[in-house]
């Protein structure tokens, strides 16, 4: 993925196995790619794809059996406790269920006082305050509203709102977003999207933006990654990949996603089982050699 | 159309408040023909799932029908007892829940879950149930073999159309799905509404089709009724309702859809 700037974090042929080898899952494999500043990776696939398993190997959720990530040039240690806390106050993630990641006992200004008294320690009394309010208001709510209210009271997508104000406050540089709008009914879906497009600019964040809707993928993210079976099959810039798909599955990926131009009752949208399933395997089979198809865009080798 | 399978007329509920009622579904009423999809769409909180329920009268407290009539095949379900309720729920009206794939008992093993349904309903012994089992898990492509499994160990969207062909066993008029693709990937949701449309076509059961996906709706259903704040706000065929929607809410819901080719959506419609 080419960028100008450097990247601010990098994952470097990372892998992540679970269980033990008669049942051994590789939920990554080899999976290399890097967020810029200031802009947008989608990280598309079906359930059970990997999706998940990378935004948690970001967020050092899970220490990657193999590879390395590579923040700000340097490698990710573990042992150093002071760089490790610097890790995560930089890196932040908003997730998918905007019900169940506020607690439902405190109210939002609670939510949002609490990680500036924790990692911004230069603030004092009135200026935390001041700060919440400053928060509240960049994510377009009203801090006399909103503030005193507990999670309850706040539908869906005001609660992710906060969500969202609360990686900023914390002076987040790179956010994880998994699924952040799944759960959101269509007509504030936009509204999150283009909130999280405007702090990408304004505020020169890197996101990584993981769902399986590569609709949505297409309105915030410069970059696409498409995985399967725990392998990156296709990525590049997004449009290069959307208008011109070379992996089988992300044909088939994007033959399934609902085009309102099309019945189903057109013999063209009909999706052979036989066919889906030989897709599947042949995604599967790891193949390390990738294959360049233009300037950013590159496609897995398909094994036989 | 002649004589409609499903006829809902002026129906009103109201979920009853402390002080105030709630008004979920206003003077709303649409027709289902014989072997017809029909969609809803709607945000949530609109009422779509609330009229869901009230078809088969599984409408819980504090939701109550204040009038109006569900008419299927000219019989008005509210006037059924409980013993005529019983037979008729899931043998004529059978419906697919929102994340359906969970409604499945987890301790049970799936061809148990068949026998629960074929035993009350038609008296079967195991045999003839194992029998219909077998038959019904090869009509959504599922191994007949694999009935003896339990949940866990099918994946989510061949829990989905395990629950499909559960519904299906009693040969119902009418299938109402509730969202019932929300929680599975695009091409598991194509592969199972592509086999829904196709058992449709070959058993003649009608849909009644609830999302709010408007995109996938336009492709399934034959007719779509649009819904805002508990009032049908307007009703069209599929192709109308794309290429020319004629409310102003309808025409925003298209504008809040992003679509994965040409201009990225209008930018003006921001929140």
């Amino acid at each position: 993925m080419s960028a100008g700037s450097e990247p601010i974090l990098k994952l470097d042929r990372v892998s992540k196995t679970f269980g033990s080898v008669p049942y051994l899952v590789k939920a990554a494999q080899a999976v290399s790619f890097e967020l810029h500043p200031g802009r947008t990776l989608a990280l598309v696939g079906e359930s059970g794809s990997g999706k998940t398993t990378c935004a948690r190997l970001v967020m050092r959720e899970y220490e990657p059996n193999e590879g390395e990530l590579i923040f700000k040039g340097k490698p990710v240690q573990t042992g150093n406790t002071k760089a490790l806390a610097d890790y995560r106050r930089s890196v932040q993630m908003i997730f998918q269920d905007p019900f169940s990641s506020l607690n439902p006992a405190h109210t939002i200004a609670y939510h949002l006082r609490r990680p500036l008294q924790l990692h911004r320690r230069d603030l004092k009394g009135k200026d935390i305050d001041a700060t919440v309010n400053e928060l509240l208001e960049r994510v377009k709510l009203d801090p006399a509203l909103v503030a005193p209210k507990h999670p309850h009271e706040l539908s869906g997508g005001q609660r992710q709102r906060v969500n969202i104000a609360r990686t900023l406050a914390v002076g987040a540089e790179v956010i994880v977003a998994d699924e952040p709008t799944s759960m959101l009914d269509v007509s504030v879906r936009l509204g999150v999207l283009n909130l999280l497009n405007e702090m990408k600019r304004d505020l020169k964040l890197a996101l990584l933006y993981i769902t399986h809707d590569i609709a949505t993928a297409r309105y915030v993210a410069e970059d696409i990654i498409v995985m399967y079976a725990g392998q990156i099959v296709e990525w590049g810039n997004i449009n290069k990949v959307i208008d011109n798909p070379q992996h089988p599955y992300t044909k088939l990926l994007l033959s399934a996603v609902p085009d309102p131009e099309i019945r189903f009752d057109d013999p063209k949208a009909h999706l052979q089982t036989s066919d889906v399933d030989e897709v599947r395997r042949i995604s599967a089979v790891p193949d390390t050699r990738s294959i360049c198809i233009d300037t950013d865009h590159f496609i897995r080798q398909v094994g036989a | 159309m002649t004589q409609p399978l499903l006829s809902i007329k002026n129906l009103t509920i109201d979920y009853i408040g402390e002080k105030t009622d709630f008004r979920a579904v206003d003077n709303v009423s649409f027709d289902v023909a014989a072997g017809e999809i029909f969609g809803l769409a709607g945000e949530s909180g609109c009422g779509k799932s609330t009229i869901a329920f009230a078809i088969s009268r599984l409408h819980k407290p504090p939701a109550l029908i204040r009038s109006g009539q569900i008419l299927l095949e000219g019989r008005d379900v509210l006037d059924l007892d409980m013993q005529a309720l019983r037979s008729f729920r899931w043998r004529e009206v059978a419906m697919v829940f929102q994340s359906a794939m969970n409604s499945l008992n987890p301790v049970l093993r799936v061809e148990a879950q068949f026998y629960d349904v074929l035993r009350t309903h038609q008296g079967m012994n195991r045999k003839q149930a194992r029998e219909r089992t077998a038959e019904m898990l090869r009509l959504v492509d599922i191994q007949p073999d694999r009935m003896s499994d339990y949940p866990h160990q099918f994946s989510g969207g061949m829990r989905q159309r395990i629950v499909i062909a559960i519904c299906l066993a009693l040969n119902p008029k009418i299938v109402v799905m509730d969202e019932p693709t929300t929680a599975l990937d695009v091409v598991v949701q194509r592969e199972i509404l592509q086999r829904v449309n196709e058992l449709r076509k070959r058993l003649g059961f009608s849909v009644l089709f609830i999302t709010h996906d408007l995109g996938l709706m336009v492709q399934v259903c034959d007719r779509i009724g649009i819904m805002l704040e508990g009032k049908l706000v307007e009703q069209n065929t599929a192709q109308e309702i794309y290429a020319s929607p004629q409310h102003d809410y309808t025409k925003k819901l298209w504008a809040s859809f992003p679509s994965l080719h040409g201009s990225k959506t209008a930018e003006a419609f921001a929140s």
